[in-house]
């Protein structure tokens, strides 16, 4: 009678909550399902590699790395939200209004180029705390409030820029460029923001409160955690996101379009449960994250290369989408 | 195996469990498990956490599938490879965790998938509600079939279990600690439904932590011990040897209190809490007490008496209409968890997965949860300090794991519980408000809960505990306050406190109350007030302490009923004086006035 024997014991007790597990070659399953996301992208990048010359190469690899940049932006803001058992459904519209705003005040009013800039990203940020407020304060469901803020934030761009696009101040535009002729800015732009998303998750408060919100929102409440004001925090993260994510895109477009962007927030949110978070909260990683919005470029680029049809490509795309938390259900149960 | 009764009732096999076992990757959970049940018994499974209890009714009810060994019902060796199959071989399982639909009646969850149905395939909802209402009343639930689920407390969700397992009209029956969450009294109508179940030769396997239980209802007992049966021993047999039995070594003392010389100073201090309920009456009303650095001070009462809700209310999860929370003496904002935090407060809820746990979350993140803020530098938290205080608080509580990277989700119960209290450790806690603390918890793990409690109030911390379990509130309060529907109903001394006397004032009914009852003060005798003055020792001896007369409860005037029925219990000297104490003053005699003027001392 020891206590080794009695935490085997316990742990018996609790892997016994699993249904028994047979079935399917156990090597393979278990080596698919214990990478998860990156094993999927790179069998993706073999696939795409054996089918297509093309996909291998320098340029189009970074050609890549550009496709993902907005929708990695915009998913690393999403990640915040989904982790605290949260959803935003703004995130597209928001970038796109930040974006018209930027272009509005620099060109359309002849403000100096970084007011303008750190307008459009105030704007970012207001637009998730009003959600954050809907949904902390109002207890609304965070999908009604953001699906609100959907609607508000394309209204307001399309008010503002009267439908058309407008002109995006030149010396913002370079964000869209390359440096040195060849390493695409959206590219670093979309790493630092993964560091910066990487950082908040692991180790501010915030972000660690996210974690517990998600997880548990009233044990989190009974520790201490100021649920409310975190979630404040936590919406206005994801503005932030999305108006850098709208500031890139509308960067390597030089224009602000306010009706770009439109569907992304579905693609941001497809990228965040790709890379293996839980749409219940609790868990998610920005590098799961930059994957999951990896995977779709990766798919899309390769399926284009193949001239695959636009029709086709939605119909893999969902299927991709299906299969990745297909699998990602089965490692959580089986690691319980 | 030894002492098999000859009586056992009914006496024809229903179920054999013979020789099973099963692993699971790493660890075997059963090895070699024997079990039999008769007809007409009540067969206690008995055995800490871990031990392998459910795996073996997982097993029973088509959960798991035995690697060898062989599960024989009537006589015939049986396959139980799922719900439906063990529902078709009549057993019915009844889990810790109900299965109820929150949203649906009560009619709809106890016919769930098998209404009733009309001649056009429409669900028969008079039969179905008439049935239901059959249902409830054996059970002895006084609720509507059509009251929805998500209203019944936790106490009448257990019966709507029970009633649902009556429906099926099952021949085995096992319920998995069903009288965990009742109190006495529920659990005294829990008991006599399953003796007419038994007489009506229902065989029935019944897992239970309170060993008082099993002389009161069981047959024989199965002891298991690591995945093996350990010992078939007599429900008769002593408390000692079954907890031997069970531990596999001798427990010292079940309850190791070790009461404080003198309690120190003030440390929470609780004046006239009140909230208003929706409807019918208040949440609760008039609360005062305090507890005293190194004290452990006991809230009894039936469940719906308050006491969650106080608790909450002192913590700040929920908002209160009247009253004051003082902790050393600074008043406390109303609903603000924070604020009672940084002024050394912590709570232990009785939810333990619902409301003490991220339990998806790491052990780490777990322990460190209620000082994030404090380990937050410069924007970033530290994680390695983090990781070194879990790993500090998780060795001191002897946390049983493997490693503290683990979601707290695997662990059991008795470790679960010491990682919410650990938390509060490492948050620099000074007053631990304990609800429930060893609910569905092993002995072993019971007693290292209570040595701990020790701790804290040796350090000069407090420990205030709500326990529904009575022989751990007397076992381990140095002083017991009793609530009865959202009042105070009497507080009682660690000598005075006894079954009959804490039963007594948490069934006290308000019927005696008039006007005067609105607020209610423990007088000053108790061991919380002692420490002062010559007035107390006035007013003690005019209420002797174990005087059960009546005059001594006429000399304080007007309050017959209560001060009637607390003499009765006698706890004369600690029942509430039930007058307000500004009208007190002026009205009183001098005795009582000095106890006041005492009271008004703390």
């Amino acid at each position: 009678m020891s206590a080794e024997v009695k935490t085997a014991a316990a742990t018996g007790e609790a892997v016994g909550r699993a249904p028994d597990r047979d079935g399917l070659g156990p090597w393979f399953s278990r080596a698919v399902l214990r990478n998860g996301p990156l094993g999927g992208l790179i069998a993706l990048v073999v696939v795409m590699a054996v089918l297509s010359k093309d996909f291998l190469n320098g340029q189009n690899l970074l050609n890549v790395g550009v496709q993902a940049s907005v929708t990695a932006i915009l998913a690393f803001g999403v990640t915040f939200v989904i982790v605290s058992a949260g959803i935003d459904l703004s995130v597209g519209s928001v970038a796109a209004l930040s974006a018209t705003v930027v272009a509005w005040a620099a060109t359309g009013e002849g403000l100096p180029v970084w007011t303008a800039v750190l307008l459009g990203l105030a704007v970012g940020v207001a637009a998730g705390l009003i959600s954050g407020a809907l949904v902390a304060y109002g207890r609304l469901p965070a999908f009604i409030a953001t699906l609100a803020m959907l609607s508000i934030g394309r209204g307001l761009a399309l008010v503002l820029s009267g439908g058309s696009p407008i002109a995006f101040p030149g010396s913002v535009s370079t964000l869209g460029d390359t440096l040195g002729g060849w390493l695409p800015v959206p590219v670093l732009v979309m790493i630092a923001m993964g560091l910066a998303a990487a950082l908040i998750l692991a180790r501010t408060y915030t972000g660690r409160a996210m974690f517990a919100i998600g997880g548990n929102e009233e044990a989190a409440r009974l520790s201490g955690i100021d649920v409310k004001r975190r979630k404040l925090v936590i919406y206005a993260l994801s503005g932030l996101f999305a108006a850098v994510a709208g500031i890139v895109l509308a960067a390597r477009l030089t224009s602000a379009q306010p009706q770009a962007a439109v569907g992304y927030e579905l693609d941001a949110i497809a990228a965040v449960v790709i890379g293996g978070a839980s749409l219940s909260g609790g868990s998610g990683k920005a590098s799961g994250t930059l994957i999951g919005a990896l995977i779709l470029a990766v798919l899309r680029n390769g399926l284009n290369l193949l001239s695959v049809s636009a029709f086709w490509q939605q119909v893999a795309i969902g299927l991709v989408i299906a299969l990745a938390v297909l699998l990602d259900t089965l490692r959580r149960r089986s690691a319980r | 195996m030894t002492g098999v009764k000859d009586d056992v009732p009914g006496g024809r096999e229903l179920l054999r469990v013979a020789g099973v076992t099963k692993s699971f990757p790493g660890v075997r959970a059963l090895d070699g498990v024997v079990l039999g049940l008769r007809t007409g018994e009540v067969h206690v499974l008995l055995g800490e956490n871990g031990a392998g209890k459910s795996t073996l009714i997982k097993m029973l009810s088509g959960a798991h599938r035995p690697d060898e060994g062989r599960i024989v019902v009537d006589g015939q060796e049986v396959h139980i490879r799922s719900a439906q199959d063990a529902a078709r071989l009549g057993i019915a399982t009844i889990y810790q965790e109900f299965n109820l639909v929150p949203g649906l009646t009560v009619a709809e969850n106890l016919f769930l998938g098998r209404q009733p149905r009309t001649a056009l395939g429409l669900v028969d909802r008079k039969t179905m509600r008439a049935r239901a209402a059959g249902l409830l009343r054996r059970v002895r639930l006084d609720v509507s079939p059509d009251t929805p689920v998500a209203e019944l407390g936790i106490a009448r969700l257990q019966m709507v279990e029970i009633a649902k397992a009556l429906s099926l009209d099952a021949r085995v029956l096992i319920m998995d600690e069903p009288t965990a969450v009742l109190t006495s009294e529920e659990v005294e109508t829990l008991f006599e439904i399953v003796r007419e179940l038994r007489a009506s030769g229902v065989g029935i396997i019944f897992i239970t932590h309170h060993l008082e239980e099993i002389g009161a209802l069981g047959d024989r007992v199965t002891v298991l011990r690591d995945g093996r049966s350990v010992a078939e021993v007599p429900a008769t047999t002593d408390e000692d040897e079954l907890i031997r039995l069970m531990v596999g070594r001798d427990i010292a003392e079940q309850y190791p209190r070790r009461r404080p010389d003198a309690p120190g100073a003030p440390l929470l201090r609780v004046r006239g809490l009140t909230r208003k309920g929706a409807k019918a009456g208040p949440v609760f009303e008039g609360i005062d007490f305090e507890v005293r650095a190194g004290e452990v001070v006991g809230l009894a009462g039936l469940v719906g008496a308050g006491r969650t809700e106080v608790a909450r209310a002192i913590f700040g999860v929920d908002r209160y209409d009247a009253g004051t929370v003082e902790i050393d003496g600074v008043q406390l904002a109303r609903g603000d968890v924070r604020a009672a935090m940084r002024a050394g407060l912590g709570l232990v809820p009785e939810d333990r997965k619902g409301q003490g746990l991220v339990l998806d979350a790491s052990l780490q993140d777990n322990l460190t949860l209620a000082r994030l803020d404090r380990d937050t530098r410069g924007g970033l938290v530290d994680r390695r300090g983090q990781r070194r205080e879990a790993a500090a608080v998780a060795g001191r509580l002897k946390v049983r794991m493997s490693g503290l990277g683990q979601p707290a989700r695997t662990l059991s119960g008795g470790n679960q519980q010491k990682i919410v209290i650990g938390k509060w450790l490492l948050a620099e806690t000074r007053l631990l408000i304990l609800d429930e603390p060893t609910r569905g918890i092993d002995v072993g793990a019971k007693v290292e809960i209570y040595r701990l409690v020790n701790e804290l109030t040796a350090a000069g911390c407090a420990v205030l505990m709500i326990s529904s379990d009575l022989p751990e509130v007397l076992g381990m309060s140095d002083r017991v306050l009793v609530m009865a529907q959202g009042r105070l109903a009497g507080e009682l001394t660690a000598e005075e406190a006894t079954q009959d006397a804490v039963m007594e004032l948490a069934l006290q009914s308000q019927d005696g109350v008039s006007s005067e009852g609105t607020s209610s003060d423990g007088t000053p005798q108790s061991s919380a007030a002692q420490s002062s003055t010559a007035q107390s020792s006035t007013a003690q001896s005019s209420t002797t302490k174990n005087s059960p007369s009546k005059g001594s409860a006429s000399t304080r005037a007007t309050r017959a009923t209560r001060a009637t029925r607390a003499t009765r219990a006698k706890s004369a000297k600690s029942a509430k004086s039930a007058k307000s104490a500004k009208s007190a003053k002026s009205t009183k005699n001098t005795d009582d006035q000095s106890a006041m003027e005492g009271s008004d001392v703390r």
